[in-house]
């Protein structure tokens, strides 16, 4: 039988102690959940991993949730998200709050002049890694690059791109069936 | 109300999230710095820096610090600030959690409809896209320097030519944060 507080524990632990985001607390998930508590399978485990990348939302937080869910119902996700986010909003808020004093100081000035282009050359490289799981050839590259050039240069609210690609998507599963059927 | 619009926003990220913190980061960019101007770009650069420094999922992190500096931005004070922070994260996991909890109890089997499967293979395609003009918007004269004053340019260069290339070879990005942060220290203040 898992205990709510067992449940707080692996989750506030796997929050608090991954640097890096959501994909870096995958494999510390699987330890703590399949190899140390045996609360999972396997199986059960890359699938509910499978499932939270598919469903919108952050990947640790929707694993959060199916774990705590699958375990203890609906208690049990409550717990297991609170715990998962827990430390790290602290952290943040405490940080945001300091950051107002310290702004002023020049060392701490010249840390974000050389952190800037770091965060967001981060944010640039999983494009290409994201563009090769997504099977995107050279007959596919228009969909990527013009939905970033109708955000980047005509200010298209991303939102209405996510929209459209769901329609898109709609539309092509529903021409696919035609050309089966015929 | 800043807090009702804070909300409002935040929830529509949560829901619009496909592609994890990545594509999270690029919405929150686009709604508080583009659309409600809440923040300036800079301001939101180094809130990623600190997100991405921070232990925790990048998402997550990035809704708490952009609601902290929203509220104190429209003029409360630091504790209102605080409640921003919470009603930001609060909003942005609250429709993938009842989603989730949905899609364990009675959606699993339509994982291998058809319709879903294009969805998904369509939407991959396109967040692959809005991170890309996210990282786009980021390039600014305040973050990397303007060309003409040449040191901060051409460091800003080196710098996120080196941790993109580091980043994709698998280095941990802490350390990629950090060394940067030393590579400013050291060039900034010495120089």
């Amino acid at each position: 039988m898992v205990k709510y507080c067992e449940l707080f524990w692996s989750f506030f632990k796997i929050g608090t102690f991954t640097l890096g985001g959501g994909y870096a607390m995958i494999p510390l998930m699987e330890q703590e959940l399949v190899d140390r508590h045996g609360w999972l399978s396997q199986a059960d485990f890359l699938d509910q991993v499978a499932l939270s990348q598919s469903m919108p939302g952050v990947l640790a937080v929707n694993m959060a949730t199916g774990v705590g869910y699958r375990l203890k119902g609906l208690r049990g996700s409550v717990v297991a998200v609170v715990a998962n986010v827990m430390m790290p909003i602290i952290f943040i808020i405490t940080l945001a709050m300091l950051y107002r004093y310290f702004r002023s100081n020049p060392h701490v000035e010249h840390f974000f002049m050389g952190v800037r282009p770091a965060a967001v050359a981060l944010i640039a490289a999983p494009v290409f890694k994201l563009a090769k799981s997504a099977g995107i050839g050279w007959k596919t590259l228009w969909v990527p690059v013009a939905s970033a050039l109708l955000i980047w240069l005509l200010g298209v609210n991303p939102i209405f791109v996510i929209l459209a690609a769901i329609a898109l998507g709609l539309l092509a599963g529903l021409l696919n069936r035609k050309g089966n059927e015929a | 109300m800043i807090f009702w619009e804070l909300f409002w926003t935040f929830l529509k990220i949560g829901i619009f999230t496909f592609g994890g913190g990545a594509a999270m980061v690029a919405l929150i960019q686009n709604e508080v710095t583009v659309h409600h101007h809440w923040l300036t770009t800079q301001e939101y650069t180094d809130i990623l820096a600190v997100s991405q420094m921070t232990p925790g999922p990048i998402g997550i992190n990035t809704a708490t610090y952009t609601g902290y500096t929203a509220v104190l931005n429209a003029g409360y004070g630091p504790w209102a600030a605080v409640a921003g922070s919470l009603l930001a994260s609060f909003a942005v996991i609250l429709l993938p959690v009842a989603l989730m909890i949905l899609a364990v109890r009675f959606l699993q089997r339509y994982r291998n409809n058809r319709y879903v499967g294009s969805v998904f293979q369509m939407l991959r395609m396109v967040v692959v896209g809005v991170i890309a003009a996210a990282a786009l918007q980021l390039v600014t004269a305040e973050s990397f320097g303007h060309p003409a004053l040449s040191l901060h340019f051409i460091a800003s260069l080196l710098i996120f030519l080196a941790v993109f290339v580091l980043s994709m070879r698998k280095c941990n990005p802490i350390w990629l944060m950090l060394g940067s942060g030393l590579a400013g220290l050291l060039l900034y203040g010495l120089v």
